[in-house]
């Protein structure tokens, strides 16, 4: 599992925020975009894509892109 | 009858039917947690069956060793959230196993071997997400519209044999899974916002519905839907 392809996943998730916004330190939840929806559309990418089920919490107490992929990589 | 009756609304379904006179036979796929629901019932005569709604086998053990109904709760329910893009074969065959599959089996099990009395009186828990969309919920909400037709159906069906069919139509209630629905905290607080009674409900204020439409009391009341929403439809 890799950092530069889970922040690319994650940025496909967004129409309307720019690619070069999204790094390991983005704190996704200040991004105007941000919404209940693309958290759900993260959380459906994360299980086709890494095989993982990311719970409500664990979206709203990752901080960063990079905290997120952390949940992700210990869940694995 | 009460199906999912090993914990939330289904359990506090049974709690308050027992508390009103009904003797219970409670099912789920939990034997622990429906012994603790069992536990809790006022009044002698309850029962528990262990049963999974979406296991065919289990349907039919359940209608051989139910005695003749008097009500049945269809409260039985499973969900998958996740947006429309991302949903798979197997979150379909899921949701619709438990809430439509599971739902129309075990109807007509019980309606074959006449288990369903003159009078009595089916109940089926369908959900305001069949008229109120929210984004992530197709299945679950598509499954709950299947519910609501079904229950229409049978309604018409089964009048001449006195057998009453009607759905109550829950807004969001407060119950364990809650807090998986979100994945955002301003979510949760803008979904309460749109409720005008100002909370969401409790499993208690659906199953005095459910109760209204078990009981004499609507004995000519027949395929209609009940919403129990705090308002939630106006907006």
């Amino acid at each position: 599992m890799e950092l530069t392809k889970f922040i690319e996943n994650f940025a496909g998730e967004f129409d309307h925020t720019d690619a070069s916004v999204f790094t390991a330190d983005t704190v996704y939840h200040n991004l105007d975009e941000w919404s209940s929806l693309i958290a759900m559309c993260i959380a459906s990418m994360v299980e086709d894509e890494y095989d993982v089920v990311l719970k409500g919490d664990d979206i709203r107490n990752a901080r960063t892109i990079g905290d997120l992929f952390n949940t992700v990589k210990a869940k694995m | 009858m009460v199906t999912g009756a090993s914990s939330g609304i289904g359990q506090v379904i049974a709690i308050e039917c027992a508390k009103m006179g009904a003797n219970i036979i409670a099912t789920g796929r939990n034997e622990e947690r429906l012994n603790e629901t069992l536990n809790q019932l006022e009044g002698s005569g309850h029962q528990m069956i262990i049963a999974d709604m979406s296991v065919q086998e289990d349907i039919n053990a359940l209608v051989e060793q139910c005695p003749v109904l008097d009500g049945l709760v269809h409260n039985a329910g499973t969900a998958v959230g996740k947006p429309a893009s991302y949903v798979k074969l197997e979150d379909l065959q899921y949701v619709y196993q438990t809430n439509v599959y599971g739902v129309a089996l075990l109807t007509k099990g019980l309606l074959r071997k006449k288990k369903m009395a003159k009078g009595s009186s089916i109940v089926f828990n369908s959900s305001i997400s069949t008229y109120i969309s929210a984004a992530g919920w197709s299945v679950y909400a598509s499954s709950k519209a299947a519910i609501n037709a079904y229950m229409r159906t049978c309604a018409l069906e089964l009048g001449t044999k006195g057998i009453r069919c009607n759905s109550v139509v829950p807004g969001m209630v407060e119950t364990d899974i809650i807090n998986s629905l979100f994945f955002t905290d301003e979510g949760n607080q803008s979904s309460m916002d749109q409720y005008p009674l100002g909370r969401y409900g409790k499993p208690a204020d659906i199953a005095y519905g459910i109760i209204y439409l078990l009981s004499d009391a609507s004995t000519w009341v027949t395929g209609t839907e009940l919403v129990i929403d705090g308002g939630r439809m106006l907006k």
